[in-house]
């Protein structure tokens, strides 16, 4: 595995409870989810392969079963915002990076 | 018999879907069997029924019938890419193409059948193609991308299918076929008629009575079809879609008795010739019959594992009747569908101008159903199906059973009418006693029931039957159908608005902790935020609503195919002024945004960015402006017409009517959108009876519609109450409104509501009019508070600072989405397409107006 290096993105007061807010790392659109009450980010690609759009981080954020999901604003499928997977559609799947909450920045692994 | 003294070794020769459900069945005989399965084609069984879906973006894995690891579970040994190439029935031994032998002690020739292609010259070209397999279908992929016209050769079920697919490929699609008429096997000559009118109106062009002499290069196209002199069609493919023919080359070569016209015979067990080999599916010939359906294959396959297993399940004919829907037309054929039986009778019903075609053959006694056709509507296919299989008695005037509903309501043959023998399910052969059987076993719900019985897992034809049998047989039994809105609550939406109100709950958290369970769904979160802003009223974006928004509510704008938004300022009753007019023209020039009038009597400016939303706000508000809700399920518009202040013929003043109601219930919070018009006179120009509430103009005050629609499913509006004044007009309105925001479910239109409401109509007026649940005074309490707390979103979300900053396109940094482009057409912008995103050059595309 090569060396992760951790990258400061925004700050953690950036985010929105419970929703998404959008941040452009090296022109690549990072969509990024914010759950308070276990103190968690997922980053995920912004851009919606179904609706073909960059819209993701605007989707509604939940859950099926233990799995955080976001789906998308355009036609409502689900994505695991842990491993990027659609639930709906199987042979589609979205970029995720590896994320996490420093201090006060939100820092990306890239 | 057999030297080998343990198990019985059965080999099945094709793994279609017919040689799948043997080897199913065969292990659920559980007599130990070593199963092992030759299957010529790539891959496992895969369901051929809905192949065409192929097309519609399943993959060959989602029409698998089953995976190597399945078969690996039950013990099953399979080869695919391998074909059996000889039989040697003395040493009761198979040779594969890869040259290895298997000894049998029972052998199953499951090998299906295969497109029959015409013999004409010319048929053998590389767009030359038929309709079988996935790999057919890929074929047909390649071909149809290179192709701008396509033909396919017979006019049959499966042509029309064909010919579907072709049109979807956004081909030009034709259909020859040799005989006078559509699906001849199926359905008799009006009905066939009717099909091709209805089949040409979509757009396929339909060539009867034509035959193929050869085919040639073309002219303007890859093929040119010859049927005769200066007769022909020039095409870029061919699909050959003749019929089909079964596949018993091995059967024929190895000497099993054969039928005159081909098909491996076999008697009721399914046994060939030779007692150890056996036939199923679509190679077998039985009674001089082949049955080219899968219900009667997997009916031949359980009868010969049964025999194998020593039991004595028997193969004694199959019902061909099916109902399908071809292109959208629907199509059904019972039994005796041409009247050929002797002494039979027939009444016809045809409805030309809504392309209607009914026939219900009777014998001659008319107290049986011999057989039908349908076309254009089978709404009583399960009930004609169920007259015919189970010899019900007719009704005393059989013809009432396929004419239109006078109102008297047609004689019913509900789930309760039929016998318990009645089989419900033909693919799997379930007979309602199964159903009850699997429902007293503890099976308490429709999904359940369909995986312990396997009913409706086949072509699905009999899914509404078999929802009306299990609904019905639930019913007697007290079970309440579930209404849980979703896995977080174990509610519906008016359970939840009662706990939201009673248990004084003002956010989603709250609810969640102490109602639901994980962390919510695009289902419960909406709907929650709703039921909060119908109760409380809170600003919707305020730091504990706005994740539970939908995006539309988030960004007070709907969102549209490139991700940029539309912005629809309200225009109460359409009335607006010209300076106004002016506003919104010049903002919409300043930002670029393509102008349009809504269907709503409103001006619609498409086109916004996400972080052009709130300086746009901002100049509208200036100019008088306010939200006009159009993202979100509330008031909409209350559209009108110009009425009595203008109108020659109109009685009262519509617009200051409608301007009044839009202003009363603008941001009221409900189940579904709702809309709104008041007419000046009996004329309707403001199309009152479409809408959810409908006011008309009387001389003497107003009459009150409720609960219509347009959309998808259009629903005239009742009348409610006449001659009302202002006053008691309003009441009313603000009664029915709050009932149903209480009481519906989610995204249910007024019109469903009122149709689910025990009691519909009547029930609606005794609780508003007549006050009957005492809860009247409440109702318009409530309404009172949403409509003095009502404030403009817009308004209030450019003034936070907090909510502004939602509308940045990324949090890190000013740029923009690069993937948003638009084009020109007719003078304004429009979202650029995939092909002209890679195309166009940097001046080609129409220049972001920066922000200020
Ligand atoms: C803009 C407009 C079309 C137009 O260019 O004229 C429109 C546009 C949309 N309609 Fe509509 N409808 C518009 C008038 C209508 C009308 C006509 C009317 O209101 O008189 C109808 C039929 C009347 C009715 O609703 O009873 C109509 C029936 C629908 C339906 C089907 C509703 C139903 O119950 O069957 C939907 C889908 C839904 O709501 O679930 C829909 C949904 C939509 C959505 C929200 C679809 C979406 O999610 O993107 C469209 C987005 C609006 C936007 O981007 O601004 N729209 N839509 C019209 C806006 C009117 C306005 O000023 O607010
Ligand atoms: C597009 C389409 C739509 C249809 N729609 C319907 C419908 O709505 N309702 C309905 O009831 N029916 C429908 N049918 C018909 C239905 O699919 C068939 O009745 C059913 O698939 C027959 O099953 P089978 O196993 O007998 O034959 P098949 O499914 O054809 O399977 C036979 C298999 O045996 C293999 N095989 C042949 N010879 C050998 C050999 N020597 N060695 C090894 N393997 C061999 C073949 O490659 C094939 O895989 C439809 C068919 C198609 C093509
Ligand atoms: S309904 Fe028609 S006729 Fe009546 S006032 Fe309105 S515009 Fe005039
Ligand atoms: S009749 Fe085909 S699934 Fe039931």
């Amino acid at each position: 595995m090569s060396e992760q290096k951790w990258k400061d993105i925004c700050e953690l007061t950036d985010l929105v409870d419970n929703s998404g807010v959008c941040a452009l790392v090296n022109g690549e659109q990072v969509a990024l989810f914010y759950l308070p009450a276990s103190q968690s980010v997922y980053a995920v690609s912004n851009w919606d392969p179904i609706g073909e759009a960059n819209v993701l981080y605007r989707g509604l954020m939940g859950s099926v079963g233990d799995t955080p999901v976001v789906a998308s604003p355009l036609y409502k499928q689900r994505f695991d915002l842990t491993s990027g997977l659609c639930l709906d559609d199987e042979t589609i799947s979205i970029k995720t990076w590896p994320v996490r909450l420093h201090d006060k920045a939100v820092q990306l692994a890239c | 018999m057999s030297q080998h003294t343990s198990s019985t070794r059965v080999l099945v020769v094709g793994n279609g879907m017919v040689g799948h459900h043997f080897v199913d069945a065969l292990c659920q005989q559980q007599m130990g069997a070593e199963i092992t399965v030759f299957c010529a084609e790539p891959r496992l069984a895969y369901d051929r029924v809905h192949l065409s879906e192929y097309f519609t973006g399943k993959t060959a894995d989602d029409l698998a019938l089953t995976t190597p690891e399945h078969y690996q579970q039950q013990g099953v040994t399979f080869f695919t890419d391998t074909k059996v190439v000889e039989i040697d029935k003395s040493a009761k031994k198979v040779k594969t193409n890869h040259g290895d032998w298997f000894e049998y002690d029972k052998l199953v020739l499951a090998t299906g059948s295969f497109p029959f292609v015409p013999p004409i010259p010319g048929n053998d070209q590389p767009h030359c193609l038929v309709y079988r397999t996935i790999e057919d279908l890929e074929a047909i992929t390649d071909s149809a991308k290179q192709s701008k016209i396509g033909v396919v050769v017979g006019g049959g079920l499966l042509g029309l299918e064909a010919a579907n697919a072709l049109k979807q490929a956004g081909l030009e699609t034709h259909v020859v076929e040799f005989a006078p008429q559509l699906m001849a096997v199926q359905v008799d000559a009006g009905g066939g008629r009717l099909l091709k009118d209805k089949i040409e109106s979509l757009g396929v062009r339909v060539h009867t009575q034509k035959g193929t002499k050869e085919i040639v290069a073309g002219e303007s196209c890859r093929y040119r079809m010859v049927f005769g002199e200066d007769d022909f069609l020039e095409t870029d493919m061919i699909l050959f879609s003749a019929g089909i023919r079964p596949q018993d080359a091995l059967a024929r070569e190895w000497e099993l008795e054969i039928g005159p016209r081909g098909g491996i015979v076999i008697n009721n067990q399914c046994q060939t010739s030779d007692p150890d080999i056996y036939a199923i599916g679509e190679c077998a010939l039985w009674n001089n019959f082949i049955f080219g359906l899968v219900a009667p294959g997997y009916t031949m396959a359980r009868a010969a594992a049964s025999h194998i297993a020593g039991g004595d399940d028997s193969f004694s004919g199959a019902d061909m009747s099916t109902k399908l829907k071809l292109m959208g037309v629907d199509v059904g054929s019972i039994g005796d569908a041409h009247g050929r039986t002797d002494g039979a009778l027939s009444y016809t019903y045809e409805n030309q101008p809504k392309g209607v075609y009914k026939k219900i053959v009777v014998d001659g006694e008319q107290k049986q159903l011999l057989g039908a056709v349908l076309v254009g509507d089978t709404s009583d296919y399960d009930t004609l199906l169920q007259y015919a299989l189970n010899g019900i008695e007719l009704p005393e005037f059989p013809e009432s059973l396929i004419l239109p509903d006078s109102g008297e309501g047609k004689p019913a043959l509900g789930a309760d009418a039929l016998p318990m023998t009645a089989t419900i399910c033909s693919c799997h052969n379930v007979s309602k006693q199964d159903i009850v059987t699997a429902i007293d076993s503890g099976n308490g719900s429709l999904p359940a029931i369909k995986s312990c019985t396997k009913a409706s897992t086949g072509c699905g034809g009999c899914s509404a039957l078999l929802k009306n049998v299990v609904d019905s047989e639930l019913a007697k039994r007290g079970v309440e159908v579930k209404k849980d809105i979703c896995e977080h609550f174990a509610y519906s939406r008016q359970e939840l608005y009662h706990l939201i109100k009673v248990g004084n709950i003002r956010s989603f958290e709250e609810l969640l902790a102490q109602h639901g369970k994980g962390l919510g769904c695009e289902i419960c979160k909406p709907a929650a935020a709703s039921i909060l802003a119908s109760v409380w009223n809170d600003f919707i974006l305020a730091k504990e609503h706005v994740s539970l928004q939908d995006t539309n509510d988030t960004y007070l704008a709907n969102m549209q195919k490139d991700g940029t938004y539309s912005i629809v300022p309200r225009v109460q009753a359409g009335e607006i002024t010209p300076e106004k007019l002016i506003v919104l023209g010049e903002v919409a020039k300043k930002y670029n945004l393509y102008t349009k009038i809504t269907g709503g009597q409103r001006i619609d400016l498409f086109g916004a960015r996400v972080e052009q939303l709130p300086v746009i706000w901002e100049e509208l508000i200036a100019a008088g402006f306010e939200t006009g809700h159009a993202y979100a399920k509330s008031l909409r518009t209350v559209k009108s017409c110009v009425g009595s202040t203008w109108c020659r013929y109109g009685v009262q003043d519509s617009v200051g009517q409608a301007i009044d109601i839009e202003n009363r219930y603008k941001g009221l919070r409900a189940p579904h959108k709702i809309k709104m018009a008041v007419s000046g006179c009996t004329r309707e120009c403001a199309e009152a009876q479409s809408k959810d509430i409908g006011v008309i103009a009387t001389d003497k005050g107003w009459n009150l519609y409720v609960c219509g629609n347009g959309g998808m499913k259009p629903r005239h509006a009742d009348l409610f109450a006449t001659d009302l004044d202002t006053d008691t007009l309003i009441k009313y309105i603000d009664r029915v409104l709050m009932l149903y925001v209480r009481t519906a479910d989610r995204l249910q239109r007024t019109s469903v509501w009122m149709d689910n409401l025990e009691g519909g109509l009547d029930y609606l007026k005794d609780v508003v009019i007549n006050d009957s649940l005492g809860i009247a005074a409440e109702l318009e309490a409530q309404m009172q508070h949403i409509v003095e707390t009502y404030e403009c979103e817009w308004k209030k979300a450019v003034e936070q600072q907090e909510s502004r900053k939602r509308f940045r396109a990324f949090v890190n940094s000013p740029e923009q989405d690069s993937n948003i482009v638009f084009v020109e057409e007719r003078g304004q912008v429009r979202p650029a397409t995939a092909e002209e995103k890679a195309s166009l050059n940097d001046s080609q595309r129409i220049a972001i107006k920066e922000l200020a």
